[in-house]
């Protein structure tokens, strides 16, 4: 056999399940945005005219802009301890890694929802020691949402930061340090710069995996913080205004491929520099 | 440039390093003058580029003293000797163009920048790189990335350049080029070089002394001509290229000189200060071919074994009745006509080529 001819074959139905359970349902959603209730774009001219939307739209970009730059920072941190940290910080990094990848995100949510609620453990403790005499509104509005979404992105944004960080030449900042340079210095001007392929790579697949988040909103959110997945849903299923609910799923998939793209072509660009 | 009043000198008192069982280094005792270009040179594994690393403060000796200028150095962290570095593949910083590396070090002291600005562009001209100034050091060549590594390390003017095997990567004819450029920039720039290579023609070439270590010690330290001409032992006599060693008998020397016996001839070498000496070494290339006994100096009957064409050279193996093998490495235009395999010849050299050993 030739070596395209097996090739298709053992890919071959791979393409055809995620043809089978992507393309062709996303094909029937693009359908419906352009025949529901009646043939023509009328539900996009609805979708971006509809103030609602839009507001929803708005505050997706907000959320998943703040998550990503928290959720990356954060696991800058604890992937500078994993990759660079002695043996113990490693295996502590492991298991704070790898511990909430077993745990359903339904679970996370709610355990946020018991921490952060205005009767959850922070406002008891903080009530109990004095601090506060009236609870703090933690959760059901976007703060809770984005401690949620941060934490449970964490992780994703550890893996491609470890293989930047891993591929830094020790060399390079021995030679920083012999022309007498600190640590401030090495790690700001040599170690981020150096990582920064890593930083953009983490920052995608945070941004866009942010951007579909249902189940944390909906539960942090307690429907007071809706974002465009839910709102998706929300015109599905309940409306239901299915026209309007897949125009606004095919919008969220433009951004998203173009978001995408215009981040290759960058990484492309700094990387042929 | 005003280096040279710069350049310091680095004296270390029996330096040790162990690491765990294993001794790496021990009781190396050296100075390396103001201004000198010293190599550290040896077998891999021998301790040259740990002891390197002890200078540059990014190792520390498990024993032993070292001084700058005769100031205790023995505990300043690397970042406080700051001393000239270029690592084995260069460690440029690769997000930065050739400019801003060069620039860093200058960056760090805070100078300020029409500084900066006037030193980069002077030493980017004075490695041979203008032009390329705003380029990364992905988009240069090896031995361009080499210069940016020299660049470097001497813009700051440090006491001290340190360098590991900084050629290694690069292909022979550029090696030679590179090689004469640093030659150079020792002599514009004055600073003290120490400079590790597993290389002895590297060594040779480019140094004022030579300091030749093997299983962590330190077996020599002289200029090139003495550690190639009088080693002070045989594993330093065999390490800087080839070598005839020949057993002598009833070896005895006096105020002249000293020699033995060596399969029924008597041979003499000039210089006989060595106590204990059981052996006459002499180098292939001062050993000439003759077809009867000269009537002077040193000789020993053998028959050719075979030759080997290099060109300009041509190296004869030559073995005696005895069974002893010996190399001479004479001119091609010196090779008389006809010498088949098999032929009897005299290999002969005067007593002051020959040493004891």
């Amino acid at each position: 056999m030739s070596q395209p001819s097996r090739f298709l074959l053992l890919v071959g139905p791979l393409l055809l399940f995620l043809a089978a359970t992507y393309l062709v349902p996303f094909l029937g959603v693009m359908r419906w945005s352009v025949t529901l209730p009646e043939p023509g774009l009328g539900q996009y001219k609805a979708a971006l005219g509809d103030p609602l939307v839009l507001t929803v739209f708005w505050r997706t970009l907000r959320i998943c802009a703040v998550v990503t730059v928290a959720a990356v920072a954060a696991a800058y941190v604890i992937t500078l301890l994993w990759v660079r940290g002695g043996p113990v910080q490693r295996l502590i990094v492991e298991l704070c890694i790898l511990i909430p990848f077993w745990i359903s995100v339904l679970t996370r949510a709610f355990g946020w929802l018991a921490l952060l609620s205005n009767k959850g453990l922070i406002n008891g403790w903080l009530q109990a020691l004095g601090i506060l005499s009236e609870p703090l509104t933690l959760v059901r509005n976007e703060f809770g949402v984005i401690v949620g979404m941060t934490h449970f992105l964490i992780p994703f944004a550890v893996f491609p930061l470890a293989s930047a960080m891993r591929s830094v030449d020790e060399r390079v900042l021995m030679a920083a340090r012999g022309m007498g340079a600190g640590r401030a210095r090495i790690f700001w001007q040599v170690f981020v710069p150096m990582t920064k392929p890593g930083i953009l790579g983490a920052g995608l697949v945070v941004f866009v995996f942010a951007l579909g988040f249902f189940v944390t909103p909906a539960i942090l959110g307690g429907g007071r913080s809706v974002m465009v997945a839910e709102l998706i849903y929300l015109r599905i299923f309940q409306s239901p205004d299915w026209g309007l609910g897949a125009a606004i799923s095919v919008i969220l998939m433009l951004a998203v491929g173009i978001l995408l793209a215009a981040m290759m072509r960058q990484v492309r660009q700094g990387a042929s520099k | 440039m005003q280096a040279r009043a710069k350049a310091a000198e680095i004296g270390a008192t029996g330096i040790g390093k162990d690491f765990g069982d294993f001794t790496a280094l021990a009781d190396i005792t050296l100075t390396v003058g103001r201004g000198e270009f010293v190599t550290l040179l040896g077998p891999s594994g021998s301790g040259k580029t740990t002891f390197l690393m002890i200078l540059s403060g990014f190792e520390a000796p498990t024993a032993g003293r070292l001084t700058l200028d005769g100031r205790d150095m023995t505990r300043t962290p690397a970042e406080e000797r700051a001393f000239g570095m270029v690592f084995q593949g260069y460690a440029l910083f690769p997000h930065m163009t050739v400019e801003e590396n060069i620039a860093f070090p200058l960056r760090v002291q805070k100078r300020t920048s029409a500084d900066i600005g006037r030193r980069v562009a002077e030493i980017v001209e004075m490695v041979g790189l203008g032009g390329h100034g705003h380029k990364r050091p992905a988009g240069l060549s090896g031995g361009q990335q080499q210069r940016v590594a020299l660049a470097r390390a001497l813009v700051y003017e440090p006491p001290v350049l340190l360098l590991d095997e900084p050629f290694s990567a690069l292909d022979k004819n550029l090696r030679g080029q590179m090689q004469e450029e640093m030659r150079r920039l020792h002599r514009e720039t004055g600073t003290t070089f120490v400079f590790v290579t597993h290389d002895q023609s590297e060594a040779l070439a480019l140094s004022t002394r030579i300091a030749i270590f093997e299983k962590g010690r330190l077996q020599q330290l002289d200029a090139p001509r003495v550690v190639y001409e009088r080693p002070a032992n045989r594993f330093v006599a065999e390490f800087l290229g080839e070598i005839n060693i020949l057993p002598l008998s009833g070896v005895s020397a006096d105020g002249a000189g000293g020699g033995g016996q060596f399969e029924g001839q008597t041979l003499r070498a000039d210089a006989a200060d060595r106590a204990g000496a059981t052996s006459l070494a002499v180098r292939p290339e001062y050993m000439r071919l003759h077809l009867a006994r000269p009537g002077t100096g040193n000789a020993v009957a053998a028959r050719i074994d075979h030759t080997t064409y290099l060109g300009a050279e041509t190296r004869l193996a030559l073995r005696t009745p005895g069974g002893a093998d010996l190399i001479l490495l004479l001119p091609t235009a010196e090779i008389p006509a006809g010498l088949e395999p098999g032929a009897p010849v005299w290999a002969a050299w005067p007593e002051t080529r020959g040493f004891l050993l």
